[in-house]
């Protein structure tokens, strides 16, 4: 159940036609070919990034900067949103080049799944509760 | 005597005499037969002295070759159960009118409906399905094995706990009286408070982990392991359905998992997701079962599409009529599947904006859908067609499919909905579909690489008649429940009290009979081919001509698929190895590094199904303990460092002279 299980990776083929005389057997650990190591700077500046990012929300709500609750809680959400790319991009070495374009893909594809699952099951249940929750016989009279 | 009981309840929870049905004959029966049959088959293996070369070769093998065998195998074995099931539903119906109630009680009449749709969609089609991909997309990319080859083990052995789990429930307790999603409320302790759903949750969630391994494993072998020059657009049709359906189960089954784990919650420790109260809403349960459902039946279908396209082109003897079509509608259909979920409950009440919206999106669906069906046409048009097994059930997939496919759009049509929903026109819509489709496929797929697979090919004799008896019963059981659907008939109805209804269910009946015989057929097929497997026997490894990897290796392939990585320059790799002139290389073998096989994959999968029993009867003592076992098992895996080996260079050569003195006896 780890990468040692991953025993006939294929590396760089050469061989005569048809076939090649030889098999590369890739027992890579960890990262594949192309994921970028971190450097000390780059882990420097996610940390830090990330400290801001949460101390911000900290103290726009424990300060009570704004008046209208409202503003606050789309702050924090947004601010956690970068959050999230921050930790992708520092901690987690996503580009668009690492295991050959194949990481941004599936992130991208997940992006569009969370999207239309999410935004989807908010429209439909926004919609049930509009028309479905009104029970009493008053306010089924009073339905359109 | 209150300690006794109370000790009793701690050590066996909800367990005891009272869960054997020994007052239902049917059961009494069905336990009596199945246990003649199973202590007859253990007999069989223990006289034959198989056990040790089943349990090395078989069960702790890695082979995704074995692997896929052995889930084709589970497939048909419970493919048996669910038809019991079918014909059992058929025969209730055909004589429960008026004053007769039938055989079944209603409460037994319900558990067999939802089994037999737990069944056939998690333990007949998705084994089917897996199977043919573990067992040809490594071959099709010229591959040596999956990725991860123990975990391959270790989600079809979860897959089959899951199985068994829910062939228990027949015999201890009872299984869930609530169809195939167990919607709550009445999937809710408040209105199922017995074991039924609880097996239904467990059997899911142990077979739901080895599905959503398999996802990962496959998809990392396409992405990672495909042969030198194999490009994306140059992989087989097949390995590209596979692709997206992996990408589907990866994206899709957590979805079923955490609403499963909350309907569980619910029922377990009274938390309140979809009760009717404390802000708990049934209907977003039906939200999120939907969202993996749908694409569920996208995962069913994409891989029979990819058979059908290699059967097609293999037997027109061209090159598939629009390559690249095919992938791009396969591409959309993986997208839209996740944009018409809300199609299933147009009638939950949403407004006209929602259901126009999935309403459109459903039609559009059809369109790549279509194109498909074109490309198929186009590839046949013109084309040199041999009427072989697979060829005729894929001209029986492509009749009976586009008219369930119609059927669907009509469906799709919210007004058209809300007159339909929930009646006996949709239960004959999605079995046209799931028939017409995964059905038909799974059996095109298993004709057509059966030689691949054993070394000989299935008879034509039977299988012929397998194929119509399968056809013409799949429209006599089905027709009539479009015309019951149209007059308004509705679903999992145990008992009739209009007279004038009862022909169509009878004639259903005949149909479920004739699909019996089609089955029957089958097994004989298989009998009388292992019988006669000298004269059947492909010694060229390209009985069927092929157009594709898997065909260059010998049939049965050797452990390592390939004694040389192939070198793809072209679509159809096998068929443009060959037009150019490939001789077949003779020398120069090398040791090939293989994965070692391991009983660890069976051992979770054992103590998991303890863990799964435990829960459903509350035995909590043994539900933790086993939990536990599982966890210990995996992390003192992780220590078994002795995972490979290599075969040796003589061994190659050994096995590759033995091919070339049987290709040479044919010529």
């Amino acid at each position: 159940m780890s990468a040692s299980d991953s025993v006939h990776a294929h590396g760089a083929h050469d061989g005569h036609d048809g076939h090649d005389d030889r098999h590369v057997h890739s027992h890579d650990h960890g990262h594949g070919s192309g994921a970028a190591h971190g450097s000390l700077k780059g882990y420097l500046i996610g940390f830090a990034l990330s400290v801001l990012l949460t101390a911000i929300p900290f103290w726009l709500v424990m300060g009570k900067v704004f008046d209208d609750h409202t503003v606050t809680i789309v702050i924090v959400l947004a601010l956690a949103a970068v959050q999230i790319v921050v930790h992708m991009i520092y901690f987690l070495h996503l580009n668009t080049s690492s295991e050959g374009g194949w990481n941004i893909l599936a992130l991208i594809f997940t992006m569009v799944l969370l999207v239309i699952t999410l935004a989807g099951s908010l429209w439909v249940m926004y919609h049930m509760n509009a028309n479905m929750m009104p029970m009493s016989p008053h306010d089924m009279r009073e339905m359109p | 005597m209150q300690d006794r009981t109370h000790f009793m309840q701690l050590l066996l929870g909800r367990l005891s005499w009272d869960a054997i049905p020994l007052h239902v004959p049917i059961l009494v029966g069905t336990f009596i037969g199945t246990a003649t049959l199973g202590l007859a088959l253990l007999g069989f293996i223990t006289y034959k002295r198989a056990w040790g070369y089943l349990w090395s070769q078989w069960f702790c093998s890695i082979d995704h070759k074995k692997i896929g065998v052995m889930y084709i195998v589970l497939g048909l074995i419970m493919l048996l159960r669910g038809f019991a099931d079918a014909i059992m539903m058929r025969a209730q119906q055909a004589l429960s009118f008026g004053s007769s109630v039938g055989y079944l009680p209603p409460e037994h009449y319900d558990q067999v409906f939802t089994a037999h749709g737990v069944i056939m969609i998690f333990f007949v089609a998705m084994p089917l399905v897996t199977g043919l991909m573990n067992y040809v997309v490594p071959l099709q990319i010229g591959a040596r094995d999956v990725a991860f080859p123990f975990l391959n083990n270790f989600s079809f052995w979860m897959t089959t706990a899951g199985a068994v789990l829910v062939m228990m429930s027949l015999f201890i307790g009872e299984f869930a009286r609530t169809g195939w999603l167990a919607y709550p409320p009445l999937s809710g302790i408040a209105y199922s408070p017995d074991v039924g759903v609880d097996y239904y949750i467990w059997s899911l969630q142990i077979a739901g982990i080895g599905t959503l391994l398999s996802g990962v494993n496959i998809l990392a072998t396409i992405i990672k392991m495909r042969a030198p020059g194999m490009s994306l657009m140059r992989m087989p049709i097949f390995t590209w359905t596979a692709l997206c359906t992996n990408v589907l189960i990866v994206a899709a089954f957590p979805v079923l998992t955490a609403v499963l784990v909350l309907l569980s919650l619910d029922r377990y420790v009274g938390t309140d997701f979809f009760t009717n109260d404390f802000g708990g809403n049934a209907m977003m349960y039906v939200n999120l079962i939907w969202i993996w459902g749908h694409p569920e039946v996208y995962i069913l279908i994409l891989p029979v599409f990819g058979v059908f396209s290699e059967v097609v082109a293999t037997f027109s003897g061209k090159r598939l009529f629009g390559y690249a079509s095919m992938v791009y509608a396969t591409v959309v259909i993986t997208i839209l599947s996740y944009l018409v979920w809300l199609h299933h409950f147009f009638t939950m009440g949403s407004g006209a904006s929602v259901n126009s919206f999935f309403g459109i999106t459903t039609m559009i669906i059809s369109i790549p859908t279509g194109a498909k069906m074109f490309n198929w046409l186009f590839t046949m048009y013109r084309g040199r067609i041999r009427f072989d097994l697979p060829m005729l059930w894929t001209m029986g997939f492509m009749i009976t499919f586009v008219i369930g496919g119609m059927t669907g759009v009509l469906l799709a049509v919210p007004p058209a909905d809300f007159e339909l929903h929930n009646s006996l026109f949709l239960v004959a819509h999605f079995h046209n579909v799931i028939i017409g489709g995964v059905v038909f496929g799974a059996f095109a797929g298993i004709t057509f690489w059966f030689p691949k697979a054993t070394g000989f090919q299935l008879d034509p004799f039977w299988g012929k008649v397998s194929f119509w008896f399968w056809l013409s019963g799949f429209w006599f059981a089905f027709t009539p429940l479009y015309v019951l659907g149209l007059m308004g008939v509705t679903r999992r109805l145990s008992h009739f009290d209009d007279p004038s209804l009862q022909i169509w269910f009878q004639i259903a009946a005949f149909g479920a009979v004739l699909i019996l015989f089609g089955i029957l057929a089958f097994l004989v097929q298989l009998f009388v081919s292992i019988k006669n497997r000298v004269a059947l026997a492909d010694v060229s490894g390209d009985c069927w001509h092929g157009r594709t990897l898997e065909w260059s290796t010998s049939s049965p392939p050797p452990e390592y698929n390939f004694a040389f990585t192939p070198l793809v320059h072209d679509q159809d790799a096998w068929w443009d190895m060959k037009s150019r002139g490939y001789v077949r290389p003779l020398s120069g073998f090398i040791p090939i590094h293989m994965p070692k096989s391991t009983p660890a994959g069976i051992v979770l999968a054992g103590i998991s199904l303890v863990c799964g029993f435990a829960l459903i009867w509350h035995i909590w003592w043994l539900g933790a303990a086993a939990f536990f076992a599982v966890i210990a098992t995996a992390i003192a895996h992780t220590f078994n460092y002795d995972r490979d080996f290599h075969i040796p260079a003589e061994e190659v050569a050994r096995v590759e002279q033995a091919r070339t003195r049987l290709l040479a006896t044919t010529v």
